[in-house]
């Protein structure tokens, strides 16, 4: 077998084109950039016939010709990707890795397809594809949901095992072919092997299974936490106020790279105050959905009682296997039906930890706003109890700045779990998490580029993505 | 206004209070003294002689002397013993604490015909040791990892780390406030559009993201450009541009998105009121409406930002600083809590609280000051 090339033979068709076409790109990307320095600031100008012509002249050439050559360069980038997937190793590299993204590809345009047709009908949801921006963020974070799901649940993307060594292929670069392949392996490792010869690309793309398990839960929890005692914090005042947010100070005063390093060390994990943790932040969610559904049900016991046991009971279950570990402090209980590994567990009680002060924050201070209006007072009137009027008319009045909010802290959490990896924090050290493997390329970085550089860029484009998403979702939402 | 700061003091006071109480806690829990012991005593300690030696250095309250009698004379079996140590909760942790604070009298102990204690350094005779010894009488306690005192560690460490901050500093603050100004004056326009998407990046790239791809760029031996170099550590001596703008450049990236964003927000709403329409309308220039009357107001907002930056700068340093191995603060802090040196983490944990305590309250008085519109009173 042959070392593969990036592009293969594509290469040769569309690397010229790709070479002229970026470099004109970027000049007018830059010359757009320094024009709209000296940009006239009004955008029309009356003629003496009475009509109004845009400014037009060498600004709106400008802008034209970025809008062609960034559509000429996206053209491009995607006959790489849809070749490729059609090629294979034949077309190097990117060929490999587009055609093991198959599967991701096809649901991308399955869900792009279907919510575009069916957009006026989708609400908020429906109204991110009116922006492109808030597209192309939803593109690059339901890449990596697809890319989990696919890897996580039916073993599909990933080439070979993250944590199998094969052995010559230490610190190898992108596209050596595997030594030794047998019948049905595949035969390269398309970005090289990393320190302990794995390969690499097969561990990002296994790395995404944990950040997209992780980040989005623990976000969920600390939004729970945040609002279960931002609402009343905000809508009762006074001492509950100040003591809560005295506290929620308190956490946010601590340096967060401190905390984790004070929580999750094996010795802080002996004594079992991360479980503690856990069964305090995890009982909020239980909290949450009771009173939620008591607070509208409260009139109709029939309803209420059934409502509360189909919802309670499975979360009860879950949250005694959660807390509940044989061999630890918390092990009474006879029906567990999971076990969280420590590690994880650790990681994710201090993720929630850190993040739901800042959600209280934002939630006291929104209920602080809205209590005011007139509908409140109107319930108010109409005697209706505190919590259904926190949960039932502030909350969904709240939802706007939530959503953003929970979309954009999803990729902090990302950030903060790269970041325990990154100190080999939590997480078993052979994990393929994201952080843990930046953090073990860049030992070798400045011999070996390639094991470091993958993770990095995917935690970037996450992140980037989510954030994107989130600015998208503040758009279409102050639009309203 | 008197009154407010007074306030604002006394709420630090107490919130440090808190903090520093949590960390000594946290570090003090018995997993952790049970690793000091071993490193310091021997590694195959049993669960008695670990709480003996705990004892008589005045981490935790004396053995109950018929379990040492029994364990001695055998009565018991090892592992009896070892379950019958208290592992748990301690009432001398408040004491230690205050000890730790200087509040309460060093404690002094004797043992063969010796006196010992808190407050006496080696080489030091018991009787010329002062009474206090903690945080407020300036002594910070002994790292047993760098073999000095806390106090020298801390000193030496943060002044490397000052100099790296006051670099970052001077990179981001101007460089932020010019991208958040010069998005915000024209709202939708290519200019606030290429800046937006700067700085949404920049805010979606962690430092070791960031640092990672600046040395694979830049510094790597490989097939980099070359330009810079990898590591810091040279920097720490004599700092110049090949070796310490990429560290800077790190930390000053991540936070400088999230202050140009604020800056910018704080402008396009400056820039739609209605003052400015006055201005206009009079005939004020673009650029004197910028420069005069719009920035301003348009600054309060972000200077409270970039006060609030801080504990995420703090994070910031911690990893650039691991990452380029320049041995500053953050470097000092991963090596104290991988090597369990209690005092040193404690005093690196005193320093950054107090950081973060100090700006918050700089900017909520800054901002007082600042704003006209809000009134303490």
């Amino acid at each position: 077998m042959d070392p593969l090339t990036w592009t293969g033979s594509l290469g040769t068709v569309l690397n010229p084109i790709l070479f002229i076409l970026v470099p004109l790109f970027a000049v007018a990307v830059l010359a757009r950039i320094v024009l709209s320095m000296f940009e006239p600031d009004i955008g029309s100008k009356a003629n003496a016939d009475g009509t109004l012509v845009a400014t037009g002249g060498i600004w709106t050439l400008s802008q034209r010709l970025v809008g062609w050559l960034g559509l000429a360069v996206l053209a491009l980038v995607l006959a790489y990707l849809i070749f490729g997937a059609v090629m294979g190793t034949a077309a190097g590299i990117i060929g490999g890795m587009s055609q093991a993204f198959t599967p991701v590809w096809i649901a991308l345009l399955v869900t792009f397809v279907v919510s575009i047709r069916f957009k006026r009908k989708l609400g908020l949801y429906g109204k991110l594809f009116d922006s492109t921006i808030g597209m192309i963020g939803f593109g690059i974070v339901m890449f990596w949901v697809f890319t989990a799901i696919f890897t996580g649940v039916f073993d599909l993307i990933a080439t070979h095992d993250p944590l199998s060594q094969a052995s010559g292929m230490k610190n190898k670069v992108p596209g050596t072919p595997l030594r030794g392949a047998e019948e049905g392996e595949f035969q390269w490792y398309l970005l090289g092997g990393d320190n302990l010869a794995r390969d690499v690309f097969s561990r990002m793309v296994y790395g995404s299974t944990v950040v997209i398990v992780i980040a989005p839960f623990a976000t969920l929890f600390a939004f729970m936490v945040g609002i279960t005692l931002g609402l009343p914090a905000g809508y009762y005042g006074g001492r509950l106020d100040l003591g809560l947010s005295f506290l929620a100070n308190l956490v946010l005063a601590f340096p967060v790279i401190l905390l984790f390093y004070l929580l999750v060390t094996p010795e802080i994990v002996a004594t079992g105050l991360p479980q503690f943790m856990a069964v305090v932040l995890f009982v909020f969610p239980m909290i949450f959905f009771g009173v939620l559904i008591h607070a509208r049900y409260r009139t109709q016991p029939g309803k209420d009682y059934l409502y509360l046991a189909i919802v309670l009971v499975p979360l009860f279950l879950s949250y005694m296997s959660a807390i509940n570990e044989t061999g630890s402090k918390i092990d009474f209980w006879p029906i567990d039906l999971f076990d969280i590994n420590s590690g994880i567990l650790v990681v994710f009680v201090s993720v929630v930890f850190v993040n739901s002060p800042t959600v209280f924050r934002i939630v006291r201070g929104l209920a602080l706003d809205i209590k005011t209006r007139d509908y409140v007072a109107a319930a108010q009137t109409r005697g209706e109890r505190p919590w259904y009027i926190m949960l039932w008319e502030i909350l969904p009045n709240a939802r706007g700045p939530l959503i953003v909010d929970f979309c954009l802290r999803i990729g902090y959490t990302t950030i903060l779990l790269g970041t325990l990896g990154f100190f080999g924090l939590g997480l078993p050290p052979e994990s393929p998490d994201w952080g843990s493997t930046i953090n073990e390329g860049r030992k070798l970085l400045s011999i070996y580029l390639h094991p470091a550089l993958p993770p990095a860029l995917a935690l970037l484009s996450l992140v980037l993505g989510l954030n994107l998403l989130a600015d998208g979702l503040r758009e279409e939402s102050l639009r309203d | 206004m008197g009154m407010f700061i007074l306030r604002r003091v006394g709420v630090m006071a107490l919130t440090a209070l808190c903090l520093t109480f949590i960390v000594f806690v946290m570090t003090n829990l018995y997993p952790n003294l049970e690793k000091l012991a071993k490193s310091e005593g021997n590694f195959r300690m049993h669960e008695v002689e670990v709480a003996t030696w705990l004892a008589s250095n005045g981490y935790r309250s004396a053995v109950d002397p018929e379990l040492i009698r029994q364990f001695r004379a055998e009565e018991i079996t090892r592992d009896e013993a070892a379950a019958m140590v208290n592992t748990g909760f301690d009432p001398r942790l408040f004491r230690n604490y205050g000890e730790w604070l200087g509040i309460v009298p060093g404690w002094q102990l004797e043992r063969d015909g010796e006196i010992r204690g808190r407050c006496i350094l080696p080489g030091m005779e018991a009787a010329d040791a002062p009474r206090f010894c903690g945080i407020l009488q300036g002594y910070w306690g002994w790292s047993t990892f760098a073999k000095t005192t806390v106090g020298d560690v801390v000193g030496e460490r943060g002044w490397q780390t000052l100099k790296l901050m006051f670099w970052v500093m001077l990179l981001m603050v101007p460089s932020a406030l010019i991208i958040g100004v010069l998005a915000g004056m024209r709202e939708g326009s290519g200019l606030d559009r290429t800046l937006s998407t700067f700085s949404i990046a920049t805010t979606a790239t962690p430092e070791y993201v960031s640092g990672v791809i600046f040395i694979a760029v830049f510094a790597s031996s490989a097939v980099g450009l070359k330009w810079f170099k990898g590591s810091a550590t040279q920097a720490m001596e004599n700092p110049n541009f090949e070796n310490f703008l990429l560290p800077v450049l790190t930390i000053a990236l991540y936070g400088m998105g999230y202050i140009a964003r604020m800056t910018r927000a704080s402008m396009a709403e400056v820039m739609t009121a209605q003052y400015i329409r006055t201005a206009r309308l009079k005939g004020v220039s673009f650029s004197n409406i910028v420069m005069k009357h719009a920035l301003r107001n348009a600054l309060i907002a972000p200077f409270t930002v970039i006060m609030l930056q801080f504990p995420w700068l703090l994070n910031g340093v911690v990893i650039v600083e691991t990452l380029f191995n320049y041995k500053g603060i953050g470097w000092t802090l991963v090596q104290a809590a991988g090597n369990n040196d209690i005092e040193l983490l404690l005093g690196v944990s005193v320093v950054s609280v107090v950081v973060v305590l100090v700006t918050q309250l700089i900017s909520d008085i800054g901002y007082v000051y600042l704003n006209p519109r809000i009134s303490v009173t």
